[in-house]
């Protein structure tokens, strides 16, 4: 297989999934060099030796597009390395905060621009999104109609008009 | 028995602290130097300028020498971690020093403001404002469902934590605290010690702080823990003391007596001495024992002993020793000769 990069021959091969979706990269030595990906070919010999008979998870491991950080750093660091690794790692992630927050699975209050009445609505659109996704795995299809349109409604900017000007 | 306003009596300060970071860029230990030199270059107008909610005076921490960087710590206007890191890194302080915002340390920003006893609200509305304010021209990371996104996980979602520190030399004399911090750990508190995350108690203070900044916003966080839980220790501790005074009051009154003698009378002192004997004087002005000085002075000095404060105060830096000596001279210039 080739270089995504050139004509040289890959040697290192990842594997990065986000949001589902599945993109692959192979780079030459040169290339994994300049992109900070360590080169196999590399590796101490004694490091090479730990590694023989082990199943190889180099080549499936996530990696964060924004940073390169992978999920093995993450949950090595307990660090993310940007804010899309949030993203990046999708139950990765949920696992880490759920854990080290109690279980909670979800942001409460204020948000961007400050508003209490942002964050109310923020919240009740989650709580909708939830409701929502349990009434269609439960086949209740005239409740799941119900949520739809009051998160509709929700997702309506207010009416700046009442005042008759 | 005296009355004490803010519960200061048991606690010596209170505070509340954000944590953000710049949408779109890496945090702080993935960054390169460019890149936080970066993060520098955008929160210092919002922070220093004009914009600015309220004036700040930055230090440059990469430039700052060891002795200022160690005043600093000393006064817990910055973390361990920032004063001993390497790289662009800073903090801005409110001219009345309750105020300090710490660039690059774990995260971007941590905006944190102190107040004397227990006023967390005070100093949630102090930075929550501040935040407000500076939001809007930089722009935080925000994730719909994680919140204010944080390099470390325990600290997503409201990016808040509040903290007090207490003064419980009653719980520790009476072997009690091992309860308080099982109790702590079950209402999800950390408790840490007198220099913060990593530290040991110094001097009978403990620094206790909400682990869970997601899930709640940050009202109910702040409610909780001025309403619930520091109250709960508070009166435990008032509880050990009355405890202490029924059963042994003059094993106490000698105790106390002894240790404020001693910093009367020493011509040379470590900062771990002085701290337990301080500690002492401090429990006999709330239990109204030493009645000559007042229990601002005795909280003043927690400070001015540390090493950093009388390297300042003598403009040069001083031996083990000389350390020593200086801090026994003030202990004594502000106690009263024995």
């Amino acid at each position: 297989m080739k270089c995504d990069r050139c004509n040289k021959p890959a040697i290192v091969h990842q594997v990065i999934i986000k949001n589902g979706e599945h993109r692959e990269i192979h780079l030459c030595s040169t290339h994994a060099a300049e992109a900070g990906v360590p080169n196999p070919g590399q590796q101490p010999i004694n490091k090479l030796m730990t590694t023989i008979g082990q199943p190889s998870t180099r080549s499936a491991m996530p990696t964060c597009p924004g940073c390169g950080t992978t999920l093995t750093q993450v949950r090595k660091d307990a660090l993310f390395g940007c804010p899309e690794c949030y993203d990046t790692f999708g139950r990765g992630t949920a696992i880490m905060v759920e854990r080290s927050q109690s279980g909670a699975a979800h942001h409460v209050g204020r948000g961007p621009g400050g508003s209490e009445q942002e964050a109310a609505r923020r919240f009740e659109s989650r709580r909708l999104v939830e409701e929502l996704d349990q009434a269609v795995r439960a086949e209740q299809y005239e409740r799941a109609a119900e949520i739809k349109a009051k998160l509709a409604e929700l997702a309506e900017p207010p009416s700046s008009g009442e005042d008759g000007l | 028995m005296p009355e004490f306003a803010h519960d200061e009596d048991v606690v010596l300060s209170s505070r509340a602290r954000i944590a953000r970071n710049i949408a779109g860029m890496p945090f702080v230990h993935v960054a390169s130097e460019d890149q936080r030199r970066e993060v520098i270059a955008r929160l210092l107008p919002p922070l220093t300028g004009t914009t600015s909610a309220e004036p700040t005076i930055w230090t440059d921490l990469e430039t700052a020498p060891k002795q200022r960087r160690r005043m600093l710590f000393e006064q817990h206007l910055i973390s361990r971690q920032l004063a001993d890191a390497k790289g662009p890194r800073g903090v801005a302080v409110a001219e009345d020093e309750a105020m300090s915002v710490m660039i690059n340390e774990e995260d971007h920003v941590r905006m944190h403001a102190i107040a004397p006893g227990l006023q967390p609200g005070l100093c949630f509305e102090r930075i929550r404002d501040f935040d407000v304010a500076i939001e809007p021209l930089v722009g935080w990371a925000f994730h719909e469902r994680w919140g204010y996104q944080s390099a470390c996980p325990t600290n997503t979602g409201t990016g808040i934590r509040f903290s007090a520190m207490l003064h419980l030399p009653a719980l520790r004399m009476t072997r009690e605290l091992e309860k308080v911090r099982q109790a702590a750990k079950d209402l999800h508190l950390a408790v840490r010690g007198y220099y913060g995350e990593g530290s040991e108690s110094s001097g009978n203070f403990y620094q206790v702080s909400n682990q869970i900044t997601l899930g709640c916003s940050e009202e109910e966080l702040l409610d909780r823990f001025v309403n619930t839980i520091v109250p709960g220790i508070i009166n435990y501790e008032r509880s050990a003391r009355q405890m202490l005074l029924r059963r042994d009051r003059i094993a106490i009154e000698d105790r106390i007596g002894r240790d404020l003698a001693v910093l009367r009378a020493a011509r040379l002192l470590k900062v771990d001495e002085a701290m337990r004997r301080l500690s002492s004087v401090r429990l006999g002005c709330c239990l109204d024992i030493v009645k000559v000085i007042p229990l601002q002075q005795i909280n003043n000095l927690f400070h001015e002993i540390q090493t950093g404060h009388l390297q300042t105060a003598a403009d040069s830096h001083l031996s083990p020793i000389q350390s020593q000596e200086a801090r026994a001279v003030l202990v004594r210039r502000r106690l009263g000769e024995g």
